[in-house]
């Protein structure tokens, strides 16, 4: 399903410029619960970026589902990641201003509209039938996540792409988010992308990439 | 549908989350839109004030004066000022006038003083107009009580006067001023009728007195020409059809030059304007200054706008991650930039149509005081409204477009 090729990733820095990706080829098929892992600064975020169409490759090629993407235009990109990709991040980013119902529609919002009954299905899944009308501020930081969550979910994505999805929480919501993750992967079979430092999460993984200084150094499938 | 809906319920949210900012910079907006609504209302009542005012005058006269050039003016002259310092028109030439030009039906030539007019203990200076019984036809005036003078009197110089309303009021108070006399200059006369009220518009008689032609001549000596024609000052006549009105000015001049005996290269000693003439040249003057009172509130409409366009740069930057987190969601640029030009959009419209309710509101007020003729026309609202949109969508637009622009990565990171 997705398929890197000599993906190459230059940030300018005023006058120097910044390698964070050097010639990574990688392929992820379809329905596959893959962890990526890494120091800081090792390009992991980046790489999830660009693999999450957020962002477009210095050089090198992108095939998601068949479809080179790294010659996008802006607007086509943001297309395919309202269509095909759920994004889990570490701050959660749910909009304070709106309900937890509200979030997930939010989800929606940008790709055919929003239907109430799918939201409300979605934040059931999560364990969160109780919660709706609550805002981010009155749930845990664990509640929040599985949000969040739902949000990625409602649109049926294709591939859900999770930036250290437990980085901000306690270990126990930690291994519910977790486990919500992996069962998902396993009733759905949804294609799940996830960076983590955690090896502990990684184990529950199929395959772990490991990164370090922007290229692939190892690769251990369980 | 479904989609608008979507997008109106982003935007309540982005305003309503700041109710109170969102109230202040509509304020800006309510405020220029009541202004440009309040000052173009008095500019478009006076206007219409001064037109009724000519209307009542008589759309059909014609004012012929003597001397080139004449400032302003019309019967009962509030505004005869200016006019013949070469005093060149005679009764003579009205009688000609009346006689050989057609499409006319009554002339009135006329001369004016200032003088003092005495009753008991009361003593006011007041035009004096000295005419013909067909003025009053001809100024379209209308008798409050009493008769105008006749044809009999005019002839043999009976010393009667007609009182315009504020005379009649100042001299005589609340009696009935009809039989009793006055002193006029070195005249004592007989006020036989009182004119009503046209207001204190424009050219109104209501300070005036008029009186025969004849009787003025008794107290003020009338200067007389070489070939000793008696001299008027103005002669006031009514056309019969509008539509000959400059057949009949035509007719006047060539008439008026031979008697004149002016050569053809010499310039008309005399000037003639039609009522129409004067009202389209007053309601020109009208209009400009209409629009000057528009542009001069539009100038706080335009502050206004420069407050939403801060207000929304602002909102901009405070939003930065949410802009992040609806691109990651699927939000392509257009949708940002609909989202926040839609919000700049529907404050300065909601901003717009409340000034627009309140400028109507204080208009409406203003003229009940009295003071001032304001009227509010469905073309200033709909122009007032539009501006404050397209304010909007000018003053959004930059914040819009940088919103739209934003780097989704950037925009997840900022705090």
């Amino acid at each position: 399903m997705i398929e890197l090729q000599d993906i190459t990733k230059v940030y300018p820095m005023g006058k120097r410029e910044l390698t964070v990706l050097r010639g990574i080829t990688l392929g992820i098929e379809k329905g596959e619960l893959v962890a990526i892992m890494g120091p800081s600064g090792s390009g992991k975020t980046t790489l999830l970026n660009l693999i999450g169409c957020l962002d477009t490759p210095t050089s090198g090629s992108y095939c998601f589902e068949g479809r080179e993407v790294s010659r996008l235009s802006s607007s086509e990109l943001a297309q395919i990641r309202g269509q095909k990709i759920g994004f889990i991040f570490q701050t959660f980013n749910l909009l304070s201003r709106l309900t937890a119902l509200a979030n997930v529609e939010l989800g929606m919002t940008y790709v055919g509209g929003v239907d109430r009954r799918r939201a409300l299905e979605a934040l059931a899944k999560v364990g969160l039938s109780d919660r709706v009308g609550h805002r981010p501020i009155e749930l845990s930081g664990g509640e929040q996540q599985r949000v969040a969550i739902a949000r990625a979910l409602v649109k049926n994505p294709s591939l859900i792409l999770a930036d250290e999805p437990t980085g901000q929480l306690d270990s126990r919501s930690g291994q519910e988010i977790i486990s919500i993750l992996t069962s998902l992967h396993a009733e759905q079979g949804i294609t799940l992308l996830l960076v983590t430092h955690d090896a502990n999460i990684a184990q529950h993984c199929q395959r772990i990439i490991h990164l370090k200084d922007g290229e692939v150094v190892a690769e251990e499938s369980a | 549908m479904k989609k608008w809906h979507t997008f109106l319920s982003t935007v309540w949210l982005g305003l309503s989350t700041h109710k109170l900012r969102s109230f202040l910079t509509m304020l800006g907006i309510i405020i220029g839109v009541a202004s440009v609504i309040t000052l173009m209302s008095i500019g478009k009542g006076s206007t219409a004030q001064i037109l009724s005012n000519i209307e009542s005058m008589g759309a059909n006269l014609i004012t012929v004066s003597g001397g080139a050039r004449f400032v302003s003016v019309g019967p009962g002259g509030a505004m005869s000022a200016g006019g013949g310092s070469t005093q060149t028109l005679t009764m003579e030439d009205a009688e000609a006038i009346s006689q050989q030009v057609s499409y006319i039906s009554a002339v009135a030539p006329s001369s004016s003083s200032n003088l003092q007019l005495v009753v008991g203990s009361e003593n006011i200076n007041s035009q004096v107009i000295g005419t013909t019984p067909e003025y009053m036809s001809v100024a379209n005036l209308k008798l409050a009580s009493g008769a105008f003078f006749s044809e009999q009197e005019y002839e043999r110089g009976a010393k009667v006067a007609v009182l315009g309303s504020d005379v009649a009021e100042t001299l005589f108070g609340s009696a009935n001023p009809v039989g009793q006399k006055m002193r006029m200059g070195t005249i004592i006369v007989t006020v036989i009728g009182v004119l009503e009220s046209k207001g204190t518009g424009f050219n109104s008689p209501d300070d005036a007195v008029i009186i025969p032609l004849t009787a003025l001549q008794q107290t003020v000596a009338l200067t007389r020409t070489a070939q000793g024609e008696k001299v008027v000052s103005s002669i006031y006549l009514t056309v019969t059809d509008k539509e000959q009105a400059d057949y009949v000015k035509e007719q006047i001049t060539s008439l008026l030059r031979s008697r004149h005996r002016l050569a053809a290269s010499d310039e008309d000693d005399f000037s003639i304007r039609s009522m129409e003439e004067i009202a389209s040249s007053l309601e020109e003057t009208s209009r400009t200054l209409t629009l000057l009172l528009g542009a001069i509130a539009a100038i706080s409409l335009l502050v206004g706008g420069i407050g939403v366009m801060n207000i929304m740069l602002v909102s901009v930057l405070e939003r930065t991650r949410e802009i992040g987190i609806r691109k990651a969601l699927g939000a392509r640029e257009q949708d940002i930039w609909v989202q926040f030009l839609l919000e700049a959009i529907f404050l300065t419209l909601a901003g717009g149509v409340i000034g627009a309710i309140i400028g109507w509101g204080i208009s409406v007020i203003i003229n009940r005081m009295g003071t001032m003729a304001t009227l509010v026309t469905p073309d200033i609202v709909i122009l007032a409204v539009s501006v404050a949109v397209g304010v909007g969508l000018f003053f959004g637009f930059y914040p819009a477009w940088s919103a739209s622009r934003l780097n989704p990565i950037e925009a997840l990171r900022s705090e």
